[in-house]
């Protein structure tokens, strides 16, 4: 049986250019699904590309930047293939996107109100006072007290987590089919955190809506996810479900990863490192990306490693799969 | 000193900071960062200080040092008074002290090569006699995991995994006693970080150094240090060997931290205790406990009179009128 799709990214590239006219392969033939209804976690270190994925889909690249390739299949239509106008009708619409800056995302000089508002009445045919009233409705929803005052409050006047709030009311006042949530509370301490991803799940359970969780912390991920797509310097590294990555992974990249993460319930001397750092774009290793890092690596890992399906959707790029399973986790 | 002895004490410390306002910059109130805080660190220990955003543990570490100054209260180092040392008498008791910041792009001079970042306190301090100051600096490097050869590059040079290696052979070069470290690892990735909190763990072995390792991070605290002191806005609500803190939290805003910490392991289920609201401001804390605002048992006392901190059990302290009174039971698997 053929699972339902929603999303589905393949084999995408963004290039940038840097200032000396060098072209950095930043996304580079990247491939997930999303199931509607699910919540996918796209994992990996900064500059491994993640959140230039989740900003491709809704074609947000930088001027310096262009979808080099691929498709982005959103309930079988190619948005990249779509005008911009038409692009417009799916941004916040079907598919919405929330910050890790929530002071990014909010205009300063308009009240919360407005701005849920204008984002309302782009999507829907409804009158002014109807979306106003939608959108205390939605202030309601996402749990900031008060919403009717908070509409004509600007978000200078909110704090952090009630500005996450905000924008998560924006974003969802259209009731998205997706969300992309690009590490959605990073900016925000723990005991505020906990109360964020708590609201996502119960709002997903509400609206049924599909989520695209950018995140660096394994701890979110074990949290939250579904699915879990794992990358590295720009390329997909490895994914499969949840508990395929957290309990039987088989890339050494993954591995390591998960161990050198510490672990707030076990104690440990020392903590398993993944030696050397990440390479910059304009410096990526041919073949496996991972190479240089890796203990398991050998001449053949200079050529492009192959694609080794598990089953069930368990997907790893490496050259040696063949290894007994490398994850005792 | 021995280990074991007390190397810092910290007796009833205030930093406030005037909040000005107007034309004139009149101060119309205080913000109450540090307030009252008292704790000794002994040495050859680990104290992890803990505590969300605005809880006051970032300033606790520059007024103890005194990069900023205390509005009240008293530091000893070693024995001795430095609350209120001028700067003559200060400097030579800053080479015992050394700190690390969080950002390793704004804590290393952009223009100064690794070989004068890392010469510049030998040089001041006089470590170290000229002829030998080469040889010192890469040996430096090299304990810290960089090869000898990077002494003429300059920062923007390194990844921030490698700069803030280079901000760790800075801090111990001095051979200091004592080293803050400020959210030294939290602008680190996942598989860096791992690194960089094994060589700390190693350098503190070896050069006997006493960690005060201030972090927001709860999993990290837990890794490396003997003792755990939580801060909320302002106070010390809990303090206790490490062991002691993890099995048996006392103070429900220590539980409600420790629960909120999402575990790397889909088979962990935790039993959420959210905490409802937002950390009240520092200008205004509120009377009697300070977290009886968010505190899921909170009665009327608690809004009347504030808790001191007590010790209830030997070496565990806590500040709560009902402490313990909510249990981690069945909050990790």
């Amino acid at each position: 049986m053929k699972e339902p799709v929603l999303l589905e990214v393949r084999n995408l590239k963004v290039y940038f250019r840097n200032d000396e006219g060098l072209e950095l392969r930043a996304v580079d033939g990247v491939s997930f699904t999303v199931p509607p209804g699910k919540t996918v976690a796209l994992v990996g270190e900064s500059g491994c590309g993640k959140s230039v994925t989740a900003l491709a889909i809704l074609r947000l690249v930088e001027a310096n930047g262009r979808i080099a390739g691929g498709e982005v299949l959103f309930e079988g239509r190619n948005l990249l293939a779509l005008s911009e106008r038409e692009m417009q009708r799916v941004r916040g619409k079907e598919i919405a996107i929330i910050f890790q800056e929530p002071s990014a995302a909010l205009n300063p000089v308009y009240t919360v109100g407005e701005q849920i508002v204008e984002a309302i009445l782009l999507h829907q045919s409804v009158s002014r006072e109807k979306a106003r009233a939608l959108a205390e409705e939605m202030l309601h929803l996402v749990g900031i007290p008060e919403p009717r005052k908070r509409l004509n409050e600007y978000p200078h006047e909110l704090s952090g987590g009630m500005k996450q709030r905000a924008m998560i009311a924006m974003a969802l006042s259209c009731r998205p089919k997706l969300l992309i949530a690009d590490e959605p509370t990073t900016s925000l301490d723990v005991t505020i955190q906990a109360q964020i991803l708590e609201l996502l799940r119960e709002l997903q359970r509400q609206i049924g809506m599909a989520i695209l969780l950018i995140t660096h912390d394994l701890g979110i991920v074990a949290d939250m996810a579904d699915e879990v797509v794992v990358m590295y310097a720009g390329k997909v590294v490895e994914r499969g479900t949840k508990y395929d990555i957290f309990k039987r992974c088989r890339h050494p990249y993954t591995l390591g990863l998960l161990r050198s993460v510490p672990r707030l319930d076990v104690d440990e001397n020392a903590l398993a490192s993944i030696p050397g750092f990440v390479p910059d774009p304009l410096h990526f290793p041919e073949g496996c990306r991972f190479r240089g890092r890796c203990s398991l690596e050998d001449e053949t890992c200079a050529t492009e490693p192959p694609e080794v399906a598990l089953g069930n959707g368990h997907v790893v790029y490496c050259h040696h799969v063949a290894f007994p399973e490398v994850c005792h986790a | 000193m021995r280990n074991g002895e007390v190397l810092l004490r910290v007796e009833n410390l205030k930093k406030y900071f005037p909040l000005r306002a107007g034309v004139f910059k009149k101060v119309v109130g205080w913000i109450r960062a540090v307030d009252g805080v008292s704790f000794e660190v002994f040495s050859g220990e680990t104290l992890g200080i803990v505590g969300e955003s605005g809880c006051g543990k970032s300033t606790l570490g520059m007024t103890i040092l005194r990069l900023l100054e205390p509005t009240e209260g008293r530091i000893f180092f070693a024995g001795q008074d430095i609350t209120r040392l001028p700067p003559a008498k200060l400097r030579p008791i800053r080479k015992d002290m050394q700190m690390i910041f969080q950002d390793p792009f704004s804590s290393l001079n952009p223009r100064m090569t690794i070989q004068a970042i890392l010469e510049e306190g030998l040089r001041v301090h006089r470590v170290v006699p000229r002829d030998a100051m080469q040889k010192e600096v890469e040996m430096l490097l090299e304990r810290v995991g960089l090869s000898r050869d990077y002494v003429r590059r300059f920062p923007h040079e390194f990844s921030g995994g490698q700069r803030q290696r280079i901000s760790i052979a800075r801090a111990i070069a001095l051979r200091p006693r004592l080293v803050i470290a400020d959210e030294a690892l939290s602008s680190l990735d996942v598989s860096v970080r791992a690194q960089v909190l094994n060589l700390l763990q190693e350098l503190k072995r070896e050069y006997s150094l006493t960690y005060l390792f201030i972090s927001h991070d709860l999993a990290v605290v837990r890794q490396i240090s003997h003792r755990i002191l939580v801060m909320y806005l302002g106070k010390v609500v809990e303090l206790a060997p490490k062991e002691a803190f993890f099995a048996r939290p006392l103070h429900p805003y220590s539980v409600a931290l420790i629960s909120a910490v999402p575990i790397p392991d889909p088979d962990v289920r935790k039993v959420r205790i959210i905490l409802s609201g937002d950390v009240p401001s520092p200008l205004q804390p509120p009377p009697g406990c300070r977290f009886h605002t968010r505190c899921p048992r909170a009665q009327e006392v608690c809004a009347m009179t504030e808790p001191p901190l007590l010790e209830v059990e030997p070496g565990h302290f806590v500040a709560c009128h009902f402490p313990g009174s909510l249990t981690l039971e069945g909050t990790s698997g």
